[in-house]
């Protein structure tokens, strides 16, 4: 016992700042927000769509978009353009509520999550509880949610709450490409859920099926059953990225007052679990 | 090591051999010479069907971890049914059960003969089952094994589970609180991976193999790397070689760390579930100063890897790496000194050596019933070959030892990130690959955190994956876990799932 009160003392207080103070730090190689320039394309140019393993650029004379909801963020388009109309920036911020939101171009700027409307707020904004499903990803999404739930993130202090029943639940956190083998199970859960109830789509295999995108097995995301009200893109997004999109649902991040993320703590410290 | 009575061809971890110098056998052939190999102490890591042309080829790859070598075997089936190898050889069990789910062949006299993942056939018109190709199939609906008698009840669960977990069924035959039997019903993740990879390799390729376990990431992807360089005749450069053997141990102190502190969790211990489920994000984030990503997204690449690690970033690591050994050598200790802890630790979820060794096991959970099993040092490939970590091995083969083996094996990465660290060779960390090799069968091991990740391509004449076979170390041990689960009361199962902390989406492709 008194190891344990040590140990207890030893580890100290861990929980981040943030929203209140700066944002962890993402690391060097981190992909975020890309943003998208078409007009140094030179005509007929593919080679960024070519290289896309998931179909997310749609090229049409010169005007290119980028599909966060299909993206991996796996840089191969920047890696492939010759006149470096693509980049991946260090902006973890990239949850919308609109799937057209996703969709990145000239002068496109991610039109980040607005808050619930009223009457949903003002059911769920001091509490949300929510059951998480997972449908046929690669359990990555589920981990980093799994990491909110830490003493690091500690998404117990916004009143979030991830619960086992979703009849004691005020939406799904849905994860996966919704394997049709997933199908059944998961509009069971759905409908279990009382209204009014929300849908948060996380990450690209919820969006859109993400590398799975177009095989049998899969329904192509959560889309196909379910309206979102929430789509944290990502392969996985990282846990702050997640929070972000969350606590922007919830009104408790509004554009204005976002801390950015490089002014935050020194790379030294061991940062935010 | 008796003479055996069928040809076979002799291989290593990632070395190529032509198709058609593996010999064509009869199906009694291959079954008694993998009778033959595993009485001699070899185990089946991969046993898998392709399509040709009149039937199908069934191919099994025997690893020999004694004399450090692969051997390849398979013969031809042209009939819809061959006698089940099981009954003598229970480790190819869900193997058989996938080949027939895959290519409509019957494996008679198999004790457990039921879908794995529950899709279609991959052949059209030959279904093992001999199911309509008309109606649907229904996940999950099997006929499910049933004790009877006075106060036995069934407990169904899941697809859904209550926590942030993937999903799976499972059903457990209780008396009383006592567990009789659990069957484990999966298949829910099956997103058709496998038959996607056939005709690679291509732009997806790679993004497959990183989300065949988003937790095994840097697995996978290496198995897959070294089976393209293998076919590619290239070689990783040293200092790639040294990276991916870091992003390895950081993998494996993620995840080990992960689940100690989960396996607190489940037994109500909440100062090191605390500290420790902190902790793994402190790995994460070191794997995410490699590569951008907390999961290792982006960094193995064929030829080598695509960050490299700039001095000061390699120092960063190192100071990391203190900071959390510091950490975790007050957080995890106290679970072995508390005795309610151990309490429920030792003596549950028992599994015996030998049912270890007919079941084939891998990873912590062999090693925790006293079986020296482990890739790194049996098959080593890259780094492991110069840099050897011991072998963590416990042997009374409960909770408390996979938990203990974990421990071990957390403490061993660390010096072993540390070496490599502050000794990194210079020069470049990616080479130029040749078109793969046409004809040819190739097999890769990598010891992921949960054991043996193997992954075996054929390439047809034009140099395309003809069949690219993945085995999870899930695949071979969720077995385990149902045997680990008789005669235990049935509030103890999330502890025992834990402490053998299987995939689900490595086990469904």
């Amino acid at each position: 016992m008194i190891k344990a009160l040590f140990a207890r003392f030893q580890q100290g207080y861990r929980t981040m700042k943030f929203p209140d103070g700066p944002a962890p730090e993402m690391p060097d190689h981190f992909r975020g927000a890309p943003t998208v320039d078409p007009t140094r394309c030179p005509d007929g140019c593919k080679a960024c769509a070519e290289a896309c393993p998931t179909d997310a650029l749609r090229l049409s004379g010169q005007t290119a978009s980028l599909d966060l909801g299909r993206c991996l963020f796996c840089t191969e388009c920047q890696t492939a353009c010759p006149e470096g109309t693509i980049a991946f920036g260090s902006d973890y911020r990239l949850a919308t509520r609109d799937r057209t939101d996703l969709m990145v171009g000239k002068d496109d700027l991610l039109k980040l999550a607005q808050a619930l409307e009223a009457k949903r707020l003002k059911l769920f904004g001091r509490s949300l509880k929510l059951r998480q499903v997972s449908a046929g990803g690669c359990n990555a999404c589920e981990a980093d949610i799994n990491v909110l739930q830490t003493v690091g993130w500690d998404l117990g202090r916004f009143g979030i709450q991830l619960v086992a029943s979703p009849r004691h639940a005020d939406g799904l956190l849905i994860t996966g490409a919704l394997t049709r083998n997933m199908e059944l199970a998961i509009k069971k859960a759905y409908d279990a859920v009382p209204a009014p109830k929300i849908v948060i789509a996380v990450g690209a295999c919820a969006i859109s099926g993400g590398p799975y995108a177009g095989h049998p097995e899969v329904l192509n995301g959560a889309g196909a059953l379910f309206p979102i009200d929430l789509y944290i893109p990502g392969c996985p997004p990282h846990p702050l990225t997640i929070l972000d999109g969350l606590l922007r649902l919830l009104g408790r991040i509004e554009d204005g007052s976002r801390p950015s993320p490089r002014t935050s703590a020194p790379a030294d410290s061991p940062g935010t679990t | 090591m008796s003479a055996l009575s069928a040809p076979y061809v002799l291989a290593s971890n990632g070395r190529p051999v032509e198709l058609r110098s593996v010999p064509m056998l009869f199906p009694s052939e291959f079954h008694s010479s993998i009778l033959e190999g595993v009485a001699a102490g070899l185990r089946v890591s991969a046993f898998f069907g392709t399509e040709v042309e009149g039937g199908t080829d069934l191919w099994a790859v025997l690893s020999d971890d004694v004399r450090t070598g692969l051997r390849f075997l398979r013969c031809h089936v042209d009939v819809d049914a061959i006698p089940s190898l099981t009954p003598h050889c229970p480790q190819v069990h869900l193997f058989e059960r996938e080949v027939a789910e895959q290519f409509g062949v019957r494996f008679d006299g198999h004790p457990w003969f039921k879908p794995v993942r529950y899709h279609a056939s991959w052949r059209p018109q030959q279904d093992a089952w001999k199911r309509p190709a008309s109606e649907p199939i229904t996940v999950g609906v099997t006929n499910y094994y049933r004790v009877d008698g006075d106060e036995i009840h069934e407990v169904a669960v899941g697809p859904i589970h209550a926590g942030v977990i993937e999903p799976g069924h499972f059903r457990f035959q209780c008396h009383g609180e006592e567990v009789f039997h659990l069957e484990i019903s999966l298949g829910y993740q099956h997103r058709g991976v496998e038959r996607a990879l056939r005709g690679g390799p291509d732009k997806r390729t790679i993004h497959y193999m990183e989300t065949l376990a988003g937790d095994s990431t840097i697995a996978h992807a290496t198995a897959y790397a070294r089976i393209v360089e293998a076919l590619g005749r290239g070689q990783e450069p040293a200092r790639s070689q040294v990276l991916r053997g870091i992003a390895l141990e950081l993998e494996r102190l993620a995840n080990h760390v992960g689940d100690l502190g989960a396996l607190a969790g489940d037994v109500g211990y909440l100062p090191t579930a605390s500290f420790c489920g902190r902790l793994r994000g402190d790995f994460l984030n070191m794997t995410a100063t490699l590569s951008g990503s907390r999961f290792g997204r982006g960094l193995i690449r064929p030829g080598g890897v695509a960050f490299d690690l700039a001095p000061d970033r390699a120092q960063l690591l190192l100071r990391r790496l203190d900071a959390a050994e510091k950490d975790l050598r007050v957080a995890v200790p106290l679970l072995w000194e508390t005795s309610s802890v151990m309490a429920r630790f030792e003596d549950i979820g028992r599994l015996p050596k030998e049912v270890a060794i007919s079941l084939g096991a891998v990873g912590p959970a062999a090693r925790a019933c006293g079986l020296g099993r482990d890739i790194r040092h049996d098959h080593p490939a890259g780094i492991y070959r110069f840099s050897h970590l011991p072998v963590s091995t416990w042997a009374t083969g409960d909770v408390f030892a996979r938990a203990f083996v974990r421990w071990m094996e957390v403490q061993s990465s660390i010096v072993f990130i540390r070496e490599q660290l502050q000794a990194l060779p210079a020069g470049p960390i990616r080479a130029e690959l040749r078109p793969l090799e046409p004809g040819r069968i190739v097999a890769t091991l990598v010891e992921g955190w949960r054991g043996e990740v193997c992954h075996v391509a054929l390439t047809d004449p034009a140099g395309r994956f003809a069949r690219y076979k993945v085995v999870d170390p899930s695949f071979h041990n969720w077995m385990l876990l149902a045997y680990a689960l008789r005669n235990q009361q049935i509030f103890d199962f999330p502890l025992c799932n834990k402490s053998f902390g299987l995939s689900y989406c490595g086990h469904d492709l």
